[in-house]
């Protein structure tokens, strides 16, 4: 399953990245990365994009950009 | 040893307190300079301590140090090849783990670190205890906690500073250990010190980490210094892919993992934390700001504010400091040679306009001041984020970012922006593409400068429906350029990079006085700077042409004799005169310039006081001609009161003329006729088009040329609504609609032009930026037209019917996917 399929409130727990080049790097960077804990905080009032939290640091991406993380649900 | 003069850059993450650091550190000597090919800024300061020049660069803040963006890509030339004596990281202590991910490759560089703890304060509120002494033994650096907002730690980061400086970097530097990765990067080593020519320029290990990595950067450091370096990229290519085959994942993402891993391990040992996160407070505020509905609410309630604040509140600052430049132009009025009867002195009249431009875009000042320092605010506080969070679905659509609010904001989304602080802010998009179509279509929107001509023609040709007239042109503009966004994006930008949106949500911070004013003084600064200099340098090309090449002989003699007759006339009227003797020759000219500035004195006096004081003061200068401008009962005085006034008129409806006959013969209003058998299809005569192009200038031109064209010189104090109207009995509101559609989507003016220029970084975008409106201007003003005429629609028909297909275009233009290349 993948992150983008995830509604407000749902936990998980990150398995891998599917992107590579630039998208992954960034992705990397801002501290999304096997093993970590996220939570799906809230989607912005147009739905797109997601605000996740992992260990109290906050990220927005957009859900075409959250299809590359995948997950499994906590 | 003392040295003279230490070079320190400060490196850390967005959000960590950088800055609050910096001006901490170097107080107000600072200077803003752009790094060289890029439109990231470059902050430098200075202090002194112990008698050394300590220099300080500020590097923008970034997650990591790889080549994907301007920002790291500067970040990391700057420490390989400035060799700063001393690199601060500055950290935030509160949020540690992740900050340590840059720290490592900082460390990986062999930079001469000095780690930075900052944000102390707000670590202990969270409950978060760290031991600095043990987080240096690990990670081989000097640790200074601070908390630099109340200035906390300060004096112990100059002396760690210093220390640095002197010793240079520690001897055990934190080294990751990327476990199945080593074998090959040991291998990539030997391969680039066996054959690397001359002294090594870059940490071998860390180039090779890079070269595994893929890093395109490092492979073109490779190419450049080494001598077989295809044969070795070779080699890296084939590590890279047996790595990736042999373990399932990518190099890179190996990498990175083992970075996080080795700050896991680290803050695991060093850091303590008391109780249980809670749910921070700004997550708490965000339930209310990013609400699906109370969040647009407050965007749209912050987005009024900023524009009340600065473009109406700053509007009525002006009116304060407008006497200041009034006095700069009255001064200059004074100290050129003054004007003959009807000859003005070529370098009268070009001081003026010279002094008249710059004044124009000086009015600016306070509108900007005040625009800055609220953006320095939104920054400073968080909310920019917040509002590229609300909007990016938006804005994507057309091909456009999250955060290409703030520049729409500024140039005028509805209307009253500028394009000059619009397109300045397009800095930070972090999205190639979308900043180039931001900064391409910034300037069509509602400038405030923009605004006189459509009051102008809503007065004369929709004056019944003013309203709604005024709604339609301050929101077409959004609607013409979201499509036009979107057009621009699949064409001319399709193969330009793009970049993921993935953003940091940082904490809210209060901002401080002292950072929002700095930042504010700066950025007005640049905007003189860099602005002022090249609009004083076109002014002088336009005033040429619509100076030159100015009247022929036999005109001149045509109005020298007109000159006589109107004299002579005034002679005949005051022949035995008692002062007729006082009026000859020059007198005549000094009575003229007497009478003009007397009316002037009486109209700008306020109260009878201030009348009763003018006409002392004027009488005393020369009681002749006060007898005559202000004649009382005595009849001679009366009647050659009465003669003056009919010469007064007739040299001030002689300089008219002459004005607009040089702008007719000059080289613009030739090029404006050379134009009309074209715009005549979008309805623009000559004398339109004479407007619209000295517009280029600084837009406010527009209405100023048009004063000038429909001058009718006969009683001067007709306003300028109806003089067009009955000068130009042909036209109708089509024509008008024509018009302003086209200033609408008119090219950027001087100022934005530059700034087009600086930050797309190259010339032929900024041809391009002033081609493609003009183009499509004249598209669109001819379809209004001539469209609008063969349908024999009236001018609010077309207005409806061009608002409809704008709207369908801009929902049609919402579907087109865009291309992403990240997969």
């Amino acid at each position: 399953m993948t992150l983008d399929e995830l509604g407000p409130g749902s936990t998980c727990r990150i398995k891998k990245l599917s992107a590579r080049n630039k998208l992954g790097q960034r992705l990397m960077d801002m501290g999304v990365y096997p093993g970590m804990r996220l939570m799906v905080v809230r989607n912005a009032p147009l739905e797109d994009p997601m605000e996740v939290s992992m260990e109290g640091f906050f990220v927005s991406l957009r859900h075409e950009e959250a299809r590359f993380v995948e997950v499994e649900l906590q | 040893m003392k040295r003279e003069r230490t070079l320190v850059a400060l490196a850390g993450q967005p959000n960590c307190g950088k800055s609050t650091v910096f001006n901490a550190l170097t107080g107000a000597s600072q200077h803003v300079a752009n790094y060289p090919g890029v439109t990231v800024e470059k902050m430098t300061g200075s202090y002194r301590s112990d008698g050394t020049r300590v220099e300080v660069v500020d590097l923008p803040g970034t997650y990591s140090l790889t080549s994907f963006s301007p920002e790291e890509r500067v970040s990391r030339d700057f420490l390989i090849h400035d060799n700063p004596s001393v690199v601060v990281n500055v950290a935030d202590a509160s949020n540690l783990k992740r900050h340590l991910y840059l720290t490592f490759q900082l460390l990986e560089m062999q930079a001469p670190a000095v780690l930075n703890l900052n944000m102390m304060d707000v670590a202990e509120r969270r409950g978060i205890e760290i031991n600095s002494e043990e987080l240096g033994r690990l990670l081989g650096v000097e640790v200074v906690p601070t908390s630099m907002k109340t200035g906390q730690g300060k004096d112990d980061l100059k002396e760690a500073i210093a220390k640095v400086a002197d010793q240079g970097p520690g001897e055990r530097l934190a080294q990751i250990d990327y476990g199945p990765m080593e074998p090959p990067l040991r291998k990539i080593q030997d391969r680039l010190s066996e054959t690397w020519k001359g002294p090594h320029a870059y940490p071998l290990r860390w180039l090779a980490v890079k070269l595994m990595e893929g890093d395109p950067d490092a492979q073109e450091r490779v190419r450049q210094s080494y001598s077989d370096p295809e044969v070795c990229l070779d080699l890296v290519e084939e590590i890279r892919s047996a790595f990736e085959s042999e373990h399932g994942e990518t190099p890179e993402r190996h990498i990175a993992y083992h970075r996080y891993q080795a700050a896991d391990t680290i803050s695991r040992s060093s850091i303590k934390t008391r109780k249980g996160e809670g749910i921070p407070l700004s997550d708490k505020v965000d339930r209310f700001v990013c609400n699906r509905f109370l969040g647009p609410a407050i965007l749209v309630g912050v987005i009024y504010l900023l524009y009340y604040l600065s473009i109406v509140q700053g509007y009525n600052v002006t009116n304060y400091t407008w006497p200041f430049l009034a006095k700069i132009r009255g001064l200059t009025e004074a100290i050129t040679p003054s004007p003959g009867f009807i000859e003005i002195p070529l370098i009268r009249s070009f001081a003026l306009w010279f002094v008249d431009s710059i004044n124009a875009l000086l009015n600016y000042i306070p509108i900007f001041f005040i625009l800055f320092g609220l953006i320095a605010i939104l920054e400073d506080s968080g909310y920019m984020p917040r509002m590229a969070f609300m909007l990016d679905r938006l804005f994507n659509r057309f091909g456009l970012h999250g955060q290409s609010t703030l520049p729409m904001v500024l140039g005028g989304i509805y209307v009253g922006g500028c394009a000059v602080p619009g397109v300045m802010a397009c800095k930070g998009i972090p999205d190639e593409r979308s900043r180039m179509a931001t900064i391409l279509i910034i300037p069509m929107l509602n400038c405030l400068a923009k605004v006189p001509l459509y009051v102008l023609m809503i007065n004369i040709y929709f004056a019944a429906q003013k309203g709604l007239a005024m709604f339609f042109i301050s929101t077409i503009s959004l609607l013409m350029v979201l499509p036009v966004a979107k057009l621009l994006t699949l064409t001319v930008l399709k193969r330009r990079p793009t970049a993921p949106f993935i953003m940091e949500m940082p904490p809210y911070h209060l901002p401080t006085i002292r950072g929002v004013l700095g930042r504010a003084v700066e950025r007005v600064w640049l905007f003189v700077r860099k602005i002022i200099t090249i609009v004083a340098a076109v002014a002088v090309v336009i005033f040429v042409l619509l100076q030159f090449p100015g009247l022929n002989d036999d005109r001149m003699a045509y109005y020298e004799s007109e000159k006589d007759k109107a004299i002579s006339a005034f002679y005949q009227k005051t022949e035995g005169a008692p002062f007729a003797q006082e009026l000859q020759g020059e007198n005549l000219l000094a009575l003229v310039l007497y009478w003009d500035a007397y009316k002037t004195a009486k109209m700008t006096a306020g109260g009878k006081e201030a009348v009763d004081k003018a006409n002392a003061e004027f009488e005393k200068k020369n009681a002749t001609f006060f007898n005559i401008v202000n004649p009382g009962k005595d009849r001679t005085a009366r009647n050659a009161n009465k003669a003056l006034k009919k010469l007064v008129k007739e040299r001030s409806g002689l300089l008219r003329e002459m004005r607009k006959e040089r702008i007719d013969a000059s080289f613009l209003g030739r090029l404006g006729k050379t134009l009309e058998p074209v715009t005549q299809w979008a309805g623009f005569n000559w004398r339109v088009n004479v407007a619209l192009l000295s517009a280029f200038a600084a837009k406010e031109s527009s209405v100023a040329t048009l004063g000038a064209l429909y001058d009718q010189g006969e009683t001067g104090d007709q306003s300028l609504e109806k003089r067009m109207a009955e000068g130009e009995t042909g036209f109708t509101p089509l024509h008008a609609l024509a018009l302003m559609l086209f200033m609408v989507l008119y090219p950027p003016c001087i100022a934005t032009t530059i700034m087009v220029k600086i930050q797309s970084g190259s010339i032929k975008w900024m041809l391009f930026s002033v081609i493609y409106p003009m183009v499509l201007g004249l598209v669109v003003a001819v379809l209004i037209f001539t469209g609008g005429s063969a349908l024999g629609l009236t001018g609010l028909q077309a207005m409806f019917a061009f608002y409809g297909l704008a709207l369908a275009t801009t929902i049609a233009a919402g579907f087109i996917k865009n291309r992403e290349d990240f997969s």
